[in-house]
């Protein structure tokens, strides 16, 4: 009973996590591209990485906290339209493949000797080298307080002010796509996704159409990106290929072309992950070592995301027929 | 035993710890990122390289990794010869001139009970760099698991951070046997012609791989994100079929080719086809290949988890043809490459099911008309497609060494790029392309200051200007593909 509990407090604490929230952040990001705009982004790990690279390397270079924000988000946009340039004019799976390699070399880029200086190389960037400007933005006392299950410290890298920070960070988020996606502008992306050279037709450039939701889809990733790096340390490693199919998981879990979908789909998806993992950890402590769980967990999403496409490709909260569309 | 690149390296991630010495050997240039390694990197304590001086090291290693004094080591070369003794540093020595080197064992001085992982290796001097050859000495008499080193991957992953637990591998494997250094300067003649061997090889290889890719997007539409994995499924059925089950290598690659395939014919019959019936839009199938590679690669991980694996128990034996030195395995590589790459051109071209693939590749439609079933195209294509990408992971793993989950990862980068250089749908364009980005992968390393990390990076600047300049392809046809 004990154990259980325990499991299951961890589980819900993973509701609230800032992990959480970056993944949300970059499902939205995701979003925006896939869901309203019908673009395949499977590289969303190579934005969070230039958004963690961005933003950490900026500070570190002595840049204050906002004008990090903005290097991070900027860092995105440039991969956007560096990715888009060669690829929105073609049919659908060519920037689905260009993004999956370049999040790849990206990635390889981070982890070469190269720019180690700024990089870090392998190691990576260790979060103290550029928190403290996040954490000196923090208007709480020190202190912890504990709200039902949940208790942290206030102020430092798994702290209330984190998960605030980062969850306010989602809303603005939703909040904008909700405006965007309800004006004129975002109508003709879902045009665009349902039938291209219908809205060509209709006189409307549709490549800077999607230019434009490629690079906001792409500065929402970066900034997930800067998001997930602060409550632990700049690893390439953690940001590979892994965490853009987590993140698929996550948008089409929730539900893609929704608002609230990302959301709901990281929160629910991390909780059960959680619950998934820990359960499995004591219940199968005797039949493999801990680290086969990890990779039989990970097998198992990869499993959902098979089974949520093929059964119930809108997801909880989506719309069948939005996501009717094929690439073209 | 320059070709003997391990894929990758981060297995062994225990060696970290000795990071400051097998940085030294290791050479990469990847490596000096390790932070222990940053400090003491260099070897350099009686050799500095410079623009005129070359350096050869050799680095002596016991079981944990931790350097072995008092072993001699014999450097000889062309009308040069001397003899250094390891000790708790790095040592090297300074030789007359660039050019290709022997580091030797002098057996007398390795302890009682102890053996080293191989006798010798070649080595090539350049200008400005320190060339490396790693022997590890350990219990024993018979030549243990290899000289093929690893670099220290220095990885700080928080497992608890929900994704990659585990995904700490380097794609840039290194061997330390032999590698060198390009600091400064332009490589020689012999340099390239080496390297356009290894390119001719992994362009060989990339090619089995990359043609059931193409075959498949030209049947059925879908760029397949698993095919990756399927590549590396193949490199894992062979070290199990070799190490496991002890077969002989020629059962082994048969095993690979039939389970591989098998794995295609069972995916067309319960995912592919079903899907297909229900009139799936390719899109999701895309994202359905993707999760099917998510899974794939989870279980691949958990027979072998995050380390380098030898398919071929024994060390490489070096040949030498026609100036290029590559292991004997990987010429047979090449010739069993060959040979299978030629079975497909005859089937494509001369065979009723071969014609009748490249008639559905065409126009399914106009295909199904003239009574062809191109459900059975399809299912013959997943199956051929897996099975060539299994035989092309086993023949890569056998070729380079060693290889890790990562393998098929960064193949399917080099597929994609292949098969988009090639004009995607046509089997042959992939071929034609995948010997492309073979070459340029292998030869990008003779850059100088080019991390070899970053070769494959090749693959993505050839992807894009690809697209920007003839997005059908050198074979595609001209049509309007967007």
């Amino acid at each position: 009973m004990d154990e259980l509990s325990r499991i299951l407090i961890q589980a819900l604490g993973q509701l609230i996590a800032p992990a959480t929230a970056a993944y949300a952040l970059a499902a939205i990001g995701l979003n925006l591209h896939f869901g309203y705009t019908g673009l395949l982004n499977i590289g969303q790990a190579g934005f969070m990485l230039m958004g963690a690279y961005g933003f950490a390397i900026a500070t570190i270079e002595g840049a204050p906290f906002w004008l990090a924000f903005l290097i991070a988000a900027a860092a995105g946009a440039l991969l956007g339209l560096i990715l888009g340039i060669p690829t929105l004019k073609l049919r659908g799976d060519y920037l689905a493949i260009v993004t999956i390699s370049a999040a790849e070399i990206i990635r390889f880029a981070g982890r070469s000797t190269l720019w180690a200086e700024y990089t870090g190389g392998a190691s990576g960037l260790a979060g103290t080298a550029y928190k403290t400007t996040f954490q000196a933005l923090s208007p709480l006392p020190d202190g912890r307080t504990a709200i039902g299950p949940f208790e942290y410290i206030h102020n430092g890298s798994d702290s209330w002010w984190t998960r605030i920070f980062a969850w306010g960070l989602v809303l603005v988020a939703v909040l904008l796509v909700w405006l965007i996606t309800r004006s004129p502008w975002g109508r003709v992306l879902k045009g665009i996704r349902e039938d291209e050279d219908a809205v060509r037709a209709l006189g409307k450039n549709v490549f800077s159409y999607k230019m434009q939701a490629l690079i906001l889809g792409g500065m929402a990733g970066s900034l997930a990106g800067m998001l997930f790096v602060l409550p632990i340390s700049v690893s390439p490693d953690n940001m590979g290929r892994t965490l853009t199919f987590f993140v698929w998981t996550v948008m089409l879990l929730g539900g893609a072309a929704t608002l609230w979908g990302p959301v709901l789909g990281s929160m629910l998806f991390f909780f059960v992950y959680m619950l998934v993992r820990t359960g499995m950890r004591s219940g199968l402590a005797d039949v493999m070592p801990t680290q086969n769980v990890e990779y039989l967990a990970g097998l198992l999403v990869g499993v959902a995301l098979m089974c949520i496409v093929i059964f119930r490709p809108q997801g909880i909260l989506g719309n069948k027929k939005e996501l009717a569309f094929d690439v073209r | 035993m320059r070709a003997d690149r391990p894929f990758t390296s981060a297995a062994r991630r225990i060696l970290a710890a000795g990071g400051a010495v097998l940085a030294a050997m290791t050479a990469s240039a990847a490596m000096l990122a390790a932070p222990a390694a940053a400090s003491t990197a260099d070897v350099a304590t009686d050799c500095t390289p410079d623009g005129t001086t070359a350096c050869v090291s050799p680095i002596v290693l016991d079981a944990n990794n931790d350097p072995l004094p008092g072993i001699d080591v014999t450097v000889s070369g062309s009308a040069f010869e001397e003899t250094i003794t390891s000790t708790d540093g790095p040592v090297s020595i300074k030789v007359p001139e660039v050019g290709a080197y022997t580091l030797t064992v002098d057996l007398a001085t390795v302890p009682d009970g102890m053996a080293p992982n191989a006798q010798e290796r070649q080595v090539t001097a350049q200008l400005g760099s320190t060339a490396r050859g790693a022997f590890r000495i350990a219990p024993g008499s018979a030549p243990p698991a290899s000289g093929s080193t690893t670099e220290p991957s220095e990885s700080a992953t928080d497992a608890g951070e929900g994704a990659d637990t585990g995904e700490e591998a380097e794609a840039g494997g290194i061997g330390a046997d032999g590698s060198t250094e390009n600091l400064s300067g332009w490589p020689a003649f012999s340099q390239v012609w080496q390297q356009f061997g290894s390119g001719i090889r992994f362009g060989l290889l990339l090619a089995l791989a990359s043609v059931g890719l193409s075959l498949i997007y030209g049947t059925t539409g879908i760029s397949t994100f698993s095919h990756g994995e399927q590549v590396t499924l193949g490199a894992l059925l062979g070290f199990m079929s070799i190490n496991w089950w002890g077969l002989p290598v020629w059962a082994a690659v048969l095993v690979t080719i039939v389970i591989c395939a098998a794995t295609g014919w069972f995916q067309d019959v319960v995912l592919w086809g079903p899907l297909r019936k229900r009139g799936t839009p390719v899109m999701q199938l895309m994202i359905v290949t993707i999760g099917l590679s998510m899974a794939l690669q989870y279980l691949i991980q958990m027979f072998i988890g995050g380390q380098s694996r030898r398919v071929l128990p024994s060390n490489a034996r070096p040949v030498e043809i026609a100036g290029i030195t590559l292991s004997a395995a990987s010429w047979l590589s090449m010739l069993v490459a060959l040979a299978v790459i030629g079975v497909i051109a005859w089937f494509l071209t001369q065979t009723r099911i071969g014609r009748a693939t490249r008639a559905v590749s065409d126009n399914a439609a106009l295909a199904a008309a003239t009574g062809i079933n191109p459900d059975r195209i399809v299912r013959i294509v997943w199956t051929m497609s897996t099975g060539l990408a299994g035989l092309s992971g086993m023949l890569l793993a056998i070729s380079f060494g060693s290889f890790t989950w990562t393998l098929g990862m960064i193949l399917l980068l080099l597929m994609f790029a292949s098969v988009t250089l090639g004009g995607m749908g046509t089997a042959f364009g992939a071929l034609a392309g995948s010997m492309v980005i073979g070459l340029v992968v292998e030869m990008s390393t003779l850059i100088p200051g080019m991390p070899s990390s970053l070769r494959y990076a090749s693959g993505l600047l050839i992807l894009i200007l690809v697209l920007l300049i003839r997005p059908q392809g050198l074979l595609g046809r001209a049509v309007r593909v967007g």
